[in-house]
């Protein structure tokens, strides 16, 4: 994996991208150090290296242990072992035939998939309006966005729950994925955030040429907006695909709408004590997030480093 | 262009803020009109529930404890890493990933590495000769054994803070170097002032999410009671143990979705309102991401 990360660095060409991928430049705090101090920056070396893989250590074992717990039996599970015996796959076997965690995939599929292709249909347009048009009222909406995208959801959730329920929607994963179609918030503000490091020249020359807002949008910005956009919908994606609270609210009590988020939650309250399918059921959940995030990690970082530094 | 959006904004949070406000002088249950009850729904929050205040200071605890301890692993962490060299994207990776993991499967996780029994933690804990305490399902330890979870998942605060520091032009650090300073007075005099955005902006996102703080306190409490929850809903065990992980988001879940009291809920969402109102306003005055720049 390290190779691939580093494979990166070339790409990332500006502070965002170089956060995950080797940095070309570092800041070095202690440049023209004087001889007599380089033993003690020998020391400073030793101990800083050995405090990096000591914390590297605690955060990689884990997921170690989660691993080697779902290859044991049911039974070992529940001793003081933290070794399996063998390597055992009867857990993932017993997961894919007596859960339904294939229509939790699907579920969860959908529910990303879908967000994320109305997120990007309505918020590109938006968060390019905002970073390059001015006109009366854009800082009102440009506010409005951020409190939207800060207000936790539960001062919201009582209205909003009424609404879906006259509609008919609840018991399905619709009311999270429809809103998306009148922009998501957080998109908005990172994709205008992008849109703002996007020089204007070129837009301003094709309107000389005579394009219209939606042809300036389509064929010049977001060719060069693609890492934000990117950004943006890698979030998203994620954030539908991990999220617990909106399917608990519309969604628990219709077992065939669950994501695989809440359908993990539910698991263990199940299986009573079996550990070892728990934790089967929690490294296939795990998966594919690792697996997404190896092949667009660049993404991932960029989007990350300018929702919080840029402006 | 914008249209949606506006739309967007006027359906899903200006009706709804002003629904609530309406819904919280009400008796309402979803399936009957909601009927006007004056100040009752507050009278009730402020005088007579029982659990509110316990839980506001669930939540206190984690906008006070677990959002600082956060950020300053991540500075901690940050530092470390912008000095390295030697494989630095893997160690980046090591201690950002964990962040993207989907809560509900990190929670499941600490649940099962801290649970009493056969938890590797106490297992490591027995080898040392320590009788390892019951973390999740100890009162006094479930909400600090969140916060070890939280550190774990600290990572996407820390590729941020990182980004921030490798954004200190590199001048700084060589003058003040030839003036003499020590690696921890350019800490203190540079990197950490020229950082203040940025950690400005990791503190406001991070007491608005811990102010909403519901998913891993809901999961833990579900999975560390072991109890069938599968026609109860994760309402049942919220709190466990002892109420010690309700936070005053579950408590608003449990009145307004569990009871269907949604004029109490909408009273207890109004106050909500107010205190992340007061974040938001000290944010957009204070956060440079959170204003609006000069379009270019």
């Amino acid at each position: 994996m390290s190779e691939d990360v580093t494979g990166m660095a070339s790409a990332g060409a500006n502070i965002a991208g170089g956060v995950l991928t080797n940095a070309p430049e570092v800041p070095r705090p202690l440049v023209k150090r004087r001889k007599a101090r380089s033993v003690d920056g020998a020391l400073i070396w030793i101990a800083e290296n050995a405090l990096l893989l000591a914390l590297g250590v605690l955060f990689i074992v884990p997921v170690v242990f989660v691993i080697f717990t779902s290859f044991m039996s049911p039974a070992q599970a529940l001793t003081s072992d933290l070794i399996p015996h063998s390597l055992d796959w009867q857990n993932y076997s017993h997961i894919f035939n007596d859960v339904p965690v294939l229509t939790w995939f699907g579920n969860s599929a959908l529910y990303a998939v879908l967000a994320t292709a109305f997120m990007l249909i309505s918020s590109v347009p938006a968060g390019y309006v905002l970073a390059k048009i001015r006109f009366r009222g854009a800082n009102a909406i440009f506010y409005a966005i951020v409190i939207a995208m800060l207000l936790p959801p539960q001062v919201t959730a009582v209205p909003v729950y009424v609404l879906w329920t006259q509609l008919h929607l609840t018991g399905t994963l619709w009311p999270l994925i429809l809103p998306n179609l009148l922009g998501d918030a957080f998109s908005v503000f990172l994709l205008r955030q992008f849109f703002l490091t996007i020089p204007s020249d070129f837009a301003n020359a094709a309107r000389i040429d005579g394009c219209s807002e939606w042809a300036v949008l389509w064929r010049v910005m977001i060719p060069m907006a693609r890492p934000g956009i990117a950004a943006a919908g890698i979030f998203m994606f994620f954030q539908s695909w991990n999220d617990y609270y909106g399917p608990l609210l519309y969604a628990s009590e219709n077992q065939a709408a669950w994501p695989v988020s809440y359908g993990l939650a539910t698991f263990r309250g199940i299986h009573g004590t079996d550990w070892a399918s728990t934790m089967a059921l929690t490294v296939i959940v795990m998966l594919p997030v690792v697996v997404v995030f190896y092949f667009a990690q660049k993404a991932f970082v960029e989007g990350i480093a300018l929702s919080g530094v840029k402006g | 262009m914008v249209g949606p959006m506006v739309a967007g904004l006027l359906v899903f949070y200006v009706y709804p803020l002003i629904a609530s406000v309406y819904f919280s002088f009400t008796s309402f249950d979803l399936f009957t009109a909601p009927a006007f009850t004056g100040f009752t729904n507050y009278i009730f929050l402020f005088t007579k529930d029982p659990l509110v205040g316990s839980a506001a200071l669930n939540t206190l605890f984690f906008v006070l404890i677990l959002t600082p301890i956060k950020i300053l692993t991540a500075l901690g962490v940050a530092g470390l890493l912008v000095r390295v060299k030697r494989a630095s994207g893997f160690w980046r990776t090591v201690f950002y990933l964990p962040a993207l993991v989907p809560p509900v499967a990190s929670v499941v996780a600490f649940v099962f590495l801290f649970n009493p029994g056969s938890g590797p933690v106490n297992v490591v804990l027995r080898f040392f000769g320590i009788d390892g305490p019951l973390w999740f399902n100890d009162p006094n330890l479930a909400k600090p054994s969140l916060v070890i979870l939280g550190i774990w998942v600290m990572g996407d605060i820390m590729i941020i803070l990182l980004a921030g520091m490798l954004d200190v032009p590199r001048e700084l650090y060589e003058a003040t170097a030839i003036d003499g300073a020590s690696g921890w007075q350019q800490v203190w005099y540079i990197t950490l002032p020229t950082m203040r955005p940025v950690i400005g902006f990791a503190a406001v996102t991070g007491v608005i999410a811990a102010l909403q703080y519901f998913t891993e306190a809901a999961v833990a409490s579900s999975v560390a009671s072991g109890r069938a929850s599968i026609g109860e809903g994760p309402g049942a065990t919220m709190g466990y143990p002892l109420g010690s992980l309700l936070t005053y988001t579950e408590w608003l879940y449990i009145r307004g979705f569990g009871n269907y009291q949604l004029g109490y809920a909408s009273a207890l969402a109004v106050v909500l309102f107010l205190v992340a109102g007061t974040v938001l306003m000290f944010a957009m005055r204070r956060v440079r991401a959170f204003t609006p720049e000069e379009t270019s």
